[in-house]
């Protein structure tokens, strides 16, 4: 009698804790976007971008100059609205090139920096200042923000990079054998408390997943660009490293851009 | 010269709502780097914001507040058109003044 009692008590407890649990579930997801629209106000970011602001006005590297007479695909010294419309194929280079791949080519080019140390280090450690590249990037897609994305795809080499893009986001691969597709192609799947967006399937998605990159990172409380997403994506599969401006992160970016079109910027953005 | 401040300052109908982000690491003095090694504490202490020659808010922060902290708050008596200046200290003596016109 007594364990029978005992029984039944400790199913009603399950129970109740199920039901609870379905409960927080639910708003714990509106918690968190409660917490996000309270963190937009203030955006670390801004400071971010004013530093990349006046890192962009100032006469640097062995030539002496500054990057405002860089072209990002819009003519010499446009940068308003460059950000929206790259990856894109650039003659003088004769390749495609994502925003921080053309930003290092007017650093040598332009400025005269040497590659090799201006690439070392692109991403700031915890507790670092941002990085010269970080906070130029930030300046960069600040400057496209509200304009629509136009990834262009007229040049056979932006066609190239957007199927070689889709060919590399489905690829499974790693000791997990993931692809991006893993976590990303499919709709209304979840990681811990985080809402994976279908990123390859769901125009919605697609848009807000490129038109909110770079964001500052608060848990991080640094500002992350798209090659670094990317690169920590390829972290969190446990793939080899994605070199910082290869190939294949020029040509992923191209095939989320693409997916994106016709969406505003809206970056920096603030991210958990 | 540490990095400046973003200050807003709009005049509402029940006083200044004064939002301000300042750029400053903020580090507690109890987190340890990749070797172990203790990273020295450097927050702001003190903030003082002043309008019209007179503080009308003083603040005293400790570890608990976060890396680039954003305050928010709201004054009565100041009129659109006037500055308020803003000025923060920190454990290591460094400061930094910004100011802002009320719009």
């Amino acid at each position: 009698m007594k364990m029978h009692r005992g029984r039944i008590a400790a199913a009603a407890l399950f129970l109740g804790c199920a039901a609870a649990s379905a409960y927080a579930q639910g708003s714990a997801t509106d918690e968190i976007a409660r917490y996000r629209a309270m963190l937009a106000d203030g955006n670390p970011a801004e400071l971010v971008v004013a530093r990349g602001e006046e890192l962009w006005k100032t006469r640097r590297g062995a030539k002496n100059v500054s990057l405002e007479q860089c072209d990002f695909g819009l003519g010499a010294g446009v940068l308003k609205g460059a950000y929206a419309q790259m990856p894109r194929y650039f003659a003088d280079a004769d390749q495609v090139m994502d925003f921080e791949s053309r930003l290092v080519w007017c650093m040598v080019n332009l400025q005269g920096m040497d590659r090799a140390a201006v690439t070392k280090n692109p991403y700031s450690g915890a507790g670092q200042r941002q990085t010269d590249l970080e906070a130029l990037t930030a300046y960069g897609v600040e400057m496209s923000r509200g304009i629509p994305v136009n990834v262009p795809q007229s040049h056979p080499k932006e066609r190239a990079a957007y199927d070689r893009g889709r060919y590399a986001f489905y690829m499974r691969g790693g000791p997990y054998d993931f692809s991006c597709a893993t976590c990303h192609g499919v709709t209304g799947q979840r990681i811990r408390l985080q809402d994976l967006p279908n990123i390859a399937g769901n125009k919605p998605d697609a848009d807000r997943a490129f038109t909110t990159w770079p964001a500052y990172r608060v848990s991080q409380g640094a500002l992350r660009t798209m090659q670094w997403r990317l690169n920590d994506c390829f972290r969190q599969q446990r793939f080899p490293d994605l070199v910082f401006l290869s190939p294949t992160s020029v040509d992923l970016i191209t095939f989320l851009g693409v997916n994106a079109n016709g969406a505003k910027m809206d970056a920096p953005a603030i991210k958990r | 010269m540490p990095d400046p401040m973003r200050i807003r300052a709009t005049e509402q109908p029940d006083g200044v709502d004064v939002r301000v982000l300042m750029s400053h690491e903020m580090e507690t003095g109890q987190r340890r780097d990749s070797a172990g090694a203790i990273v020295p504490a450097w927050f702001i202490q003190t903030v003082v914001v002043s309008y019209a020659g007179k503080p009308v808010l003083n603040a005293e922060w400790g570890p608990a507040v976060a890396k680039n902290p954003y305050l928010q708050f709201k004054f009565k008596g100041g009129k659109k058109g006037e500055k308020i200046s803003i000025t923060w200290v920190d454990n290591r003596g460094e400061t930094r003044t910004d100011e802002a016109t009320i719009g």
